[in-house]
């Protein structure tokens, strides 16, 4: 599985990070980003689930490769 | 404060401080809901109130239409005027502006409220409620909003601002008659001039002794080579006060009510520690405080309503979060509900930059209230009572410790 954060629609509720804190990086502004090249390791694939359906902003998605 | 007349229609006569609708709202949004999604009011202003999470949300990202010039849930005739405040130019930015002064107000703000950033407040936010839980716990009863609550946030706003603590109960009386007081033009004037001039003074103290909080570092803070003008410091000093207390506190009070009304949820709470991320969420979703307007730009025909320039449409953050189209069972609260893409912090470019902190402070408040008094309800006979408006949450829920 594989995720990223789409930085134009993230607004930084941090939703995500609160669900998986070691798959995203915010920045000082609230600015959400994976962390590496978003390959989710299985046993965090429930939190990125979480993470994709509570983001408020639709912001998080999962990559089809 | 001034009394209306009853509402006879809530389609089109709605008034948000109607003792009923302040009380429990739930039932109107949810009856008005199916026939009428918008409804509009002619009350204080012509206004408009979205229920739906689908509108809500739409509309918080439609800034051309919808500003943010203004933001009264509950304005006064002709207070919010075209003229620019001498004092306040620039209003309480970000909150209350648009683009572009909007978007680098809020950057300078942003920082001071990072994960990382709140993190280095948890402490003296849980020494603050040890000392609060102190003073109360032995006459095994108290006010769980007012001795509570209440004194929280405010105390944490004041560290980060660098404002003497001592004075929080005056900040509270004046965050209060702005907010919660609104209705009144005495007593919003009265909050608003004593918060305005405590910041000028403070202001101007800091001009020549900076210290090392937010106030002083603004103040310092250069933007394309020079100093930040101190009027939009002012702003946004003023607006953390406004925004920073009173929506904390009616959190940490409508949940603690919850759960003295509600002993299965308080027990879950108190056992089962994996609960916690998701029910702090669900507690923000269902008894979410936060109301704010936006000024229509020019007519617009939204979902079949004819907004005139000058509307006010109440972004009701709370009632997009029980739309039964988005979240299951939306009226009753589900500790561990997992999906809740809740707006309580708004949604857009507004969002909340204090979220992080009033999450904090909410957790904390709890995690200590439950750790020392792990079984409590509503004291037999006590009266709770709510305020609504701009921010909803209980302002005294007498409890009894067991
Ligand atoms: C549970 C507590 C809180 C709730 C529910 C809440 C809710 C909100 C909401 C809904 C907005 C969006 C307003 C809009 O769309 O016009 C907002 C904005 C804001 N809040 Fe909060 N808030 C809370 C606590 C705080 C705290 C503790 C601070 C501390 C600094 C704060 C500072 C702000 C600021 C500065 C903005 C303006 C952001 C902008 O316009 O870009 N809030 N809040």
């Amino acid at each position: 599985m594989r995720i990223r954060v789409d930085e134009e629609k993230c607004q930084g509720h941090a939703r995500c990070y609160g669900f998986a804190p070691t798959l995203f990086d915010i920045d000082d502004f609230g600015l959400s980003r994976v962390v590496g090249d978003g390959t989710v390791p299985t046993e965090l694939e429930g939190a990125a689930r979480l993470a994709i359906a509570n983001c408020p902003e639709f912001a998080i998605e999962e990559l089809s490769d | 404060m001034t009394t209306t007349p009853p509402v006879q229609d809530w389609a089109s006569d709605f008034d948000v401080l109607d003792p009923d609708y302040v009380a429990d709202p739930f039932p109107i949004w949810d009856e008005l809901r199916p026939r009428c999604p918008i409804p509009h009011t002619n009350r204080r202003v012509s206004s408009w109130l979205p229920l739906r999470y689908e509108d809500v949300t739409a509309i918080a990202h439609d800034i051309e239409h919808f500003s943010s010039r203004k933001i009264a849930v509950i304005p006064i005739t002709g207070e919010e005027g075209v003229e620019p405040d001498p004092v306040l130019p620039y209003g309480l930015p970000p909150i209350s502006s648009d683009p572009p002064l909007h978007t680098w107000t809020r950057r300078l703000l942003l920082p001071w409220f990072s994960h990382r950033r709140v993190e280095s407040y948890e402490q003296m936010t849980r020494d603050l409620c040890n000392r609060l839980l102190d003073g109360f716990l032995a006459e095994g009863r108290a006010d769980a909003a007012a001795d509570y609550a209440q004194q929280i946030p405010v105390r944490v706003i004041a560290h980060i601002l660098g404002v003497p603590p001592e004075l929080s109960d005056t900040f509270t009386g004046w965050v209060r008659d702005v907010l919660e007081f609104a209705d009144d033009p005495v007593r919003r004037e009265e909050g608003s001039t004593g918060l305005i001039n405590f910041f000028v003074a403070e202001v101007g103290r800091r001009k020549d002794e900076p210290g090392h909080d937010l106030l002083s570092e603004l103040l310092h803070t250069e933007m394309d080579g020079e100093l930040i003008d101190p009027a939009v410091v002012l702003g946004i000093a003023s607006l953390v006060l406004i925004a920073g207390v009173d929506t904390t506190w009616s959190a940490i009070g409508s949940s603690l009510w919850h759960l003295a009304t509600h002993d299965e949820d308080r027990k879950r709470m108190v056992s089962d520690p994996a609960v916690w991320p998701l029910a702090i969420e669900e507690l923000l979703r269902a008894y979410s405080p936060v109301t704010m307007a936006r000024e229509v730009t020019e007519d617009v025909v939204y979902a079949g309503c004819p907004m005139a320039a000058g509307d006010k449409v109440l972004m009701n953050f709370p009632a997009a979060n029980r739309d039964p189209e988005i979240f299951e069972d939306a009226d009753t609260v589900v500790l561990d509900r997992a999906l809740n893409r809740h707006v309580a912090f708004g949604s857009g470019i507004h969002r909340c930059a204090g979220s992080n902190l009033a999450r904090m402070e909410l957790r904390v408040a709890l995690e200590e209230w439950l750790r020392r008094v792990p079984e409590f309800h509503v004291a037999e006979g006590a009266t709770v009572t709510w305020a609504g408006g701009q921010v909803r949450g209980p302002r005294s829920v007498p409890v009894v410790f067991r």
